[in-house]
C-alpha cells in the first residue's frame, strides 16, 4: 500500500513522505507504507477494510472508533497509524474466535445491549478491556469504564447488564477451564 | 396442534434481535462502509460568518493541487439551476452560498478528490472574501423595528416572520378566562438542542453514464421522500433514481431533512461520472444539520379554585434558523404543538404561534418527538405545575382531577385532536405507589430540616403518534401512509418489505413478529428488508413514532391478505368450502373435525403446485395503510432528585415511568425504546444545548462543548406498563419510540425546582446546570430565558 486510499489512482508526489510501518492486527501481521499523517481509525478502515470500527466525532469523545493497543482501549479517530509501529491492535472483528462469539458479544445481543449498532464495536472493545483487568466489576466500575463511550440510542442500562452478564459468563466459564485442568 | 405464538416468535415474544448478529461482529453496512470503485471522496467548505456577504470565492490554488478533480461553487450550482433547493416546508434553501452566507457553517463550496486528506487540504486552499453583516441570533431581534431582513433573496419578504399561525377557539378561550377564579400563568424557553446520532450524515452518489441512472447511498429516514425530492430538483426522471439507505448509525430527526452536502454529491457524481463520496464531519452536523427545540412559550391557564382547568392559552415564538426546513405535516406551521393538554379534559384553548429566521442553522426538525409534541408536552406539564403551585394543590392530584376518564373516549382535545384511549389514572397510581409518593413527602420534609434539598416531579401526557391519516397528514403534499410488501415462498419462507427505515428501532426483528403472529410463520422464516427504493414499497420512513402505527399496521394488513388467499387454498387441499374452514395460528382445518386441516407452509407450497382453477399462483401481496386516526400513548414519569446546596449540581434518586403504549409487539425492545427515550429526556434537562453568542458562533460544535450524557452520569430507569389497545390499529399497538424524551423533562424540571421550592423560584428553564440551580437557590429568583453565552472561548 502506497497511499491511504489504494483503491484510487493517485500519483504521489514525489515529496510526500512515506514511512514503513508493521503492525498486528487481529492476530495478522501487516507490513505497510503509509503517510506519516494518515489516522489509525482510517488505516484499519480504509486501508485494512477492517469496517467495523466506527469513526463518530473526530475528537476523541465518543469512543465509537475504540480499539485495543496492546490490550489497552484507544481512540483510533486521534492516533496517527505509524505510533502503531511494533505494536498489536484488536479490532471489533477479532473479538470472536473460530469457536464463536465472544461472551461479551453475547452479552450484548442477550441483553439488547445496543440498538443502532454504531457504538457497539468501541463498546465493547472498552468492555473486553475492563473484563482482562477486572473480572468481576461492580455496577459502577462498569459505567465508569464505559464513560468514555458514548451512546445515543440505549440508555447505557442494558449495555451496563450486557457487561455484567458477560462478566459472570466469563468467570464461570474461567471456573470450567480451571476445573477440568489436569 | 396450536401453533405457541411466543414460540415462533410472535406478539409479545422477546424475541432477540436479528440485526445484532451483524452489528456485534462489526459487519454491519452504514454509508461510510461503502466502498465503489473508482470513488472519489468530497468535503464541504463551510462559513466562518453567521452572516455575510459573499464578495468573491477564488478556488484556484485549490485546484492546483494534485488529486483535486473538482472544486464546486455556488455560482457553478447557479449556472445550473441548482444553487437553491425546496426545503420540506414549502421554503428555499441554498445549496452553495451566492450572495450571502446566512449561518455559520453554510455550505460554500465543495472539492472533490482522491481521497479526504486531499480534498481538506484544498477546502482550506479555497479563499472566500467575506463582507460582515449585522447578525440575528433570537426571536426578539429578528422581530425588532429596523431589523436587517435575512431572506432578502425571497421576493415578498420584507421582514423576519416566516408565518403568523393560529388555531382553537380564541373567543370561547376569552369566556373561559372571563368565568376563571384564578389565572396561572407561565413563560419558558425551551433551548436548542442538536440530536446528534453518533454517526453523521453522508451519502456516495452514482451516477452511471451507461444507464443514466442514479444510486445514492444515503443516511436518510426517509428514502423515498428523498427519492421525490431529488428527481424535482435534480429534474432527473424518478425511476432513474434509486435511494438505498443502509444500516444507519441513529436519527432521531437529524435524517431525515435533505441536506446540501447529498445534493452537491449527487451532481459531482454526475458531473464527473464516477462514484463520489461525502461523510460529514461532527462539526458540520453539529453546526449545519437539523436542531430541534428553540422556541419560547409562553401561556395561561383559567382555573376555577378547586383546580378544575377551564381553558389554556398558547402563544409560541419559534426560532428556525436561516431557512425554514421543519420536516413536518404541511397543514400545521408549528408541528403538533396543538396536542398540547390532550390528556386533560379541557373545554376550550387557543394557540397563536409566530415563527421567524435568525442567522442560525435551519432548526425545527422532529428530534425524537412527533413534530413539535416535546415542546408542547414539556409546557403543558409546567403549566399544570404553575397552577397547582397557585392553587397550594398536590401535583398528582390536580393531574387526577383533569384527566380525561376511562370511559370518556372518544375524547375531543381543546384544539380538536381525538384522543382514542387511555387509563390515565390508573398510570398515574401505579406511578406514586412504584416511588413511594406519599412516604417521599414526608421524606422530602424531613431531609429540608436537615439542610438537605429533595424534590419531586410528575409528568403526564398523552401525545399523538403515527401520522397520518392521509386526509390531514402531508409532507409536500404527499400523503402520509405507509406500506408493506409480503411474499410467501413455497417452502412457507417469507420475504417482507416496508416503506419504513429502522435507524435502530429493531423493525427486522418486530416486523417478522407481526407476520408470525397473523400468519403462524415462525418469525425466524421472515427475513425484513428496508430502505431501498428499487425494491421497497412507497412509504414516508420512520419518524415521529410512526412505524408502528404505520407501517406496522401495513405488515398486518399484508398479512391478511395472504391468509384470506391461503384460506381459499386450504379449502380446495381440504376438498371443502371456505365456510367450513376455521383458522388457528398457522393452520386452517375442518371445522366439524379439527384434526383435519393444513398448515399455512402446506397452502404456501399449494399456491405454486397446487391451485385450484382459475386462481392465479403465487402468494404474494401487498398493502398500503392509512390509518383512520393518530395512537394516543400515554406516559407517566415520575422523578426524584437531590440538589447539593452548595454546587447546584443535582442528582436522580429515583425515576420511574409507566408507559400505556398498547400491545407490545416485542417487549425487550420496547423497553430499550423507553430507556434511550428516557436518556435524551435526562440530557435535555441537565445538559444538552447548543447555543450562540452574539456574532452567530455555535457553541458547541464538538462533543467537548456538546455535552450528551454518558454512561457515568445517566441514572437508571424502573419501567412499569398498562396495556390499552389502540382501538383502530389491527393489532392494537401504539407508538412508543418518543413517549419518554416527549414527557420526561418535565419530570426531572419540576423535581429539581420542588427541591428549591421557596418564595420567587417558578422557573429554571433548561438546561439545569449547576450555575442556573445554584442561581435559582441562592438569589431566590427565576433563571429564565437562553443560556447564557459564553464568550471566553
Amino acid at each position: 500500500m502506497t497511499s491511504l486510499f489504494a483503491a484510487v489512482t493517485t500519483e504521489t508526489p514525489v515529496d510526500t513522505p512515506i514511512r514503513r510501518i508493521t503492525v498486528t492486527v487481529n492476530g495478522k501481521q501487516h507490513t505497510l507504507d503509509v503517510e506519516p499523517r494518515l489516522l489509525l481509525a482510517h488505516l484499519i478502515r480504509q486501508g485494512l477494510e477492517l469496517t467495523g470500527t466506527h469513526t463518530g466525532c473526530d475528537t476523541t469523545h465518543c469512543g465509537a472508533c475504540t480499539v485495543l493497543i496492546d490490550g489497552s482501549p484507544v481512540k483510533s479517530c486521534t492516533m496517527f497509524a505509524v505510533q502503531v509501529d511494533g505494536h498489536e491492535v484488536t479490532t471489533v472483528e477479532g473479538l470472536a474466535s473460530a469457536s464463536g462469539l465472544h461472551p461479551i458479544q453475547e452479552g450484548f445481543r442477550d441483553e439488547h445491549g445496543l440498538q443502532c449498532g454504531f457504538c457497539t464495536p468501541g463498546m465493547m472493545l472498552t468492555a473486553k478491556a475492563l473484563l482482562d483487568e477486572n473480572p468481576d466489576p461492580t455496577e459502577d466500575e462498569v459505567r465508569w469504564a464505559l464513560s468514555g463511550n458514548l451512546c445515543r440510542c440505549t440508555g447505557y442500562q442494558n449495555i451496563v447488564k450486557s457487561v455484567l452478564v458477560a462478566a459472570a459468563r466469563l468467570r464461570a466459564k474461567d471456573n470450567v477451564e480451571e476445573d477440568e485442568a489436569p | 396442534m396450536t401453533v405457541d405464538e411466543v414460540k415462533i416468535g410472535g406478539l409479545g415474544a422477546k424475541r432477540r434481535r436479528v440485526e445484532d448478529s451483524r452489528f456485534i461482529r462489526g459487519m454491519g453496512n452504514y454509508v461510510d462502509d461503502i466502498t465503489l470503485p473508482g470513488m472519489l471522496h468530497m468535503e464541504i467548505l463551510r462559513s466562518p460568518l453567521a452572516h455575510a456577504r459573499i464578495k468573491s470565492v477564488d478556488a484556484s490554488a485549490a485546484l492546483a493541487i494534485p488529486g483535486v478533480q473538482l472544486v464546486l461553487t455556488g455560482e457553478l450550482l447557479a449556472s445550473r439551476n441548482l444553487a437553491w433547493m425546496p426545503t420540506l416546508s414549502y421554503d428555499t434553501q441554498a445549496v452553495l452560498a451566492t450572495d450571502k452566507v446566512r449561518f455559520q457553517g453554510q455550505e460554500v463550496a465543495c472539492v472533490v478528490a482522491d481521497d479526504p486528506y486531499i480534498a481538506k487540504d484544498a477546502c482550506e486552499a479555497i479563499v472566500v472574501d467575506y463582507e460582515a453583516l449585522p447578525v440575528i441570533v433570537n426571536p426578539t431581534q429578528a422581530t425588532a423595528n429596523g431589523a436587517p431582513v435575512i431572506r432578502d433573496d425571497k421576493e415578498n419578504q420584507h421582514d423576519n416572520v416566516i408565518f403568523d399561525w393560529e388555531v382553537g377557539d380564541q373567543d370561547g378561550t376569552d369566556r373561559a378566562f372571563a368565568a376563571a377564579d384564578v389565572v396561572s400563568e407561565l413563560e419558558l424557553h425551551y433551548p436548542r438542542s442538536h440530536p446528534s446520532p453518533i454517526e453523521t450524515c453522508g451519502s456516495i452518489a452514482d451516477f452511471d453514464r451507461a444507464t443514466s441512472k442514479l444510486t445514492v447511498y444515503m443516511t436518510t429516514q426517509a428514502p423515498h421522500i428523498i427519492r421525490a425530492a431529488v428527481s424535482m430538483v435534480a429534474e432527473i426522471p424518478e425511476h432513474m433514481i434509486r435511494i438505498v439507505s443502509p444500516d444507519l448509525g441513529g436519527g432521531f430527526g437529524n435524517k431525515v431533512p435533505i441536506y446540501p452536502g447529498y445534493v452537491v454529491s449527487i451532481l459531482a457524481s454526475i458531473l464527473l461520472e464516477r462514484p463520489v463520496k461525502w461523510i460529514e464531519d461532527k462539526t458540520g452536523n453539529l453546526i449545519s444539520t437539523g436542531f430541534g427545540r428553540d422556541i419560547y412559550l409562553r401561556g395561561q391557564m383559567a382555573l376555577r379554585n378547586d383546580g378544575k382547568i377551564l381553558g389554556v392559552r398558547m402563544h409560541t415564538d419559534s426560532d428556525h434558523g436561516a431557512f425554514f426546513s421543519d420536516a413536518q405535516p404541511t397543514k400545521f406551521k408549528i408541528g403538533l404543538m396543538h396536542a398540547a393538554f390532550a390528556c386533560y379534559d379541557i373545554p376550550v384553548a387557543h394557540l397563536t404561534a409566530r415563527g421567524v429566521y435568525t442567522n442560525k442553522a435551519p432548526g425545527g426538525v422532529a428530534y425524537r418527538c412527533s413534530f413539535r409534541i416535546t415542546e408542547a408536552m414539556f409546557f403543558q406539564e409546567r403549566m399544570v405545575q404553575a397552577a397547582a403551585d397557585d392553587l397550594g394543590l398536590d401535583q398528582a392530584e390536580i393531574r387526577r382531577l383533569n384527566f380525561v376518564k376511562d370511559d370518556d373516549f372518544p375524547h375531543r382535545t381543546p384544539f380538536g385532536f381525538l384522543t382514542d384511549s387511555g387509563q390515565y389514572g390508573k398510570c398515574l397510581d401505579i406511578g406514586l405507589e412504584a416511588i413511594g409518593y406519599e412516604d417521599f413527602l414526608k421524606q422530602k420534609e424531613e431531609a429540608r430540616k436537615n439542610g438537605r434539598l429533595l424534590g419531586i416531579g410528575i409528568s403526564t401526557m398523552t401525545e399523538p403518534l403515527g401520522a397520518g391519516n392521509s386526509r390531514e397528514y402531508d409532507i409536500l403534499g404527499i400523503k402520509m401512509f405507509d406500506s408493506a410488501e409480503l411474499r410467501v415462498h413455497m417452502t412457507g419462507k417469507a420475504l417482507l418489505r416496508t416503506g419504513a427505515k429502522s435507524q435502530g428501532q429493531g423493525h427486522e426483528t418486530t416486523w417478522a413478529q407481526i407476520v408470525a403472529h397473523e400468519l403462524g410463520i415462525p418469525a425466524d422464516d421472515v427475513v425484513v428488508e428496508e430502505g431501498d427504493t428499487d425494491t421497497a414499497p412507497f412509504g414516508m420512513g420512520t419518524y415521529a413514532s410512526r412505524s408502528t402505527p404505520v407501517a406496522g399496521a401495513a405488515v398486518s394488513m399484508v398479512s391478511r391478505k395472504i391468509r384470506a388467499k391461503a384460506r381459499k387454498i386450504a379449502a380446495h387441499l381440504l376438498e371443502v368450502s371456505e365456510e367450513d374452514i376455521e383458522w388457528e395460528l398457522g393452520r386452517f382445518y375442518l371445522r366439524s373435525s379439527p384434526d383435519s386441516g393444513v398448515t399455512i407452509q402446506e397452502c404456501a407450497m399449494a399456491a405454486y403446485s397446487n391451485l385450484p382453477d382459475g386462481m392465479e399462483p403465487g402468494l404474494e401481496n401487498n398493502a398500503y395503510y392509512d390509518p383512520p386516526n393518530l395512537t394516543w400513548p400515554f406516559g407517566c414519569y415520575i422523578a426524584t432528585v437531590e440538589v447539593d446546596p452548595l454546587t447546584g449540581v443535582w442528582d436522580v434518586l429515583n425515576f420511574v415511568a409507566v408507559d400505556d403504549c398498547g400491545v407490545r409487539i416485542n417487549p425487550m425492545i420496547v423497553e430499550g425504546q423507553i430507556m434511550g427515550g428516557l436518556a435524551e429526556a435526562y440530557a435535555m434537562a441537565n445538559m444538552q444545548f447548543i447555543t450562540f453568542d452574539s456574532e452567530g458562533n455555535c457553541v458547541g460544535s464538538n462533543y467537548m462543548d456538546y455535552l450528551l450524557p454518558t454512561s457515568w452520569e445517566t441514572p437508571g430507569f424502573e419501567l412499569h406498563e398498562v396495556v390499552t389497545p389502540c382501538p383502530h390499529h389491527p393489532i392494537g399497538a401504539k407508538g412508543v419510540g418518543e413517549c419518554a424524551t416527549v414527557g420526561g423533562p418535565a419530570a426531572f424540571v419540576t423535581a429539581v425546582r420542588d427541591a428549591l421550592k421557596g418564595p420567587g423560584v417558578r422557573n429554571i428553564d433548561m438546561p439545569l446546570l449547576p450555575d442556573r440551580v445554584y442561581e435559582a437557590l441562592t438569589e431566590g429568583h427565576d433563571v429564565s430565558g437562553s443560556p447564557p453565552v459564553r464568550t471566553d472561548l
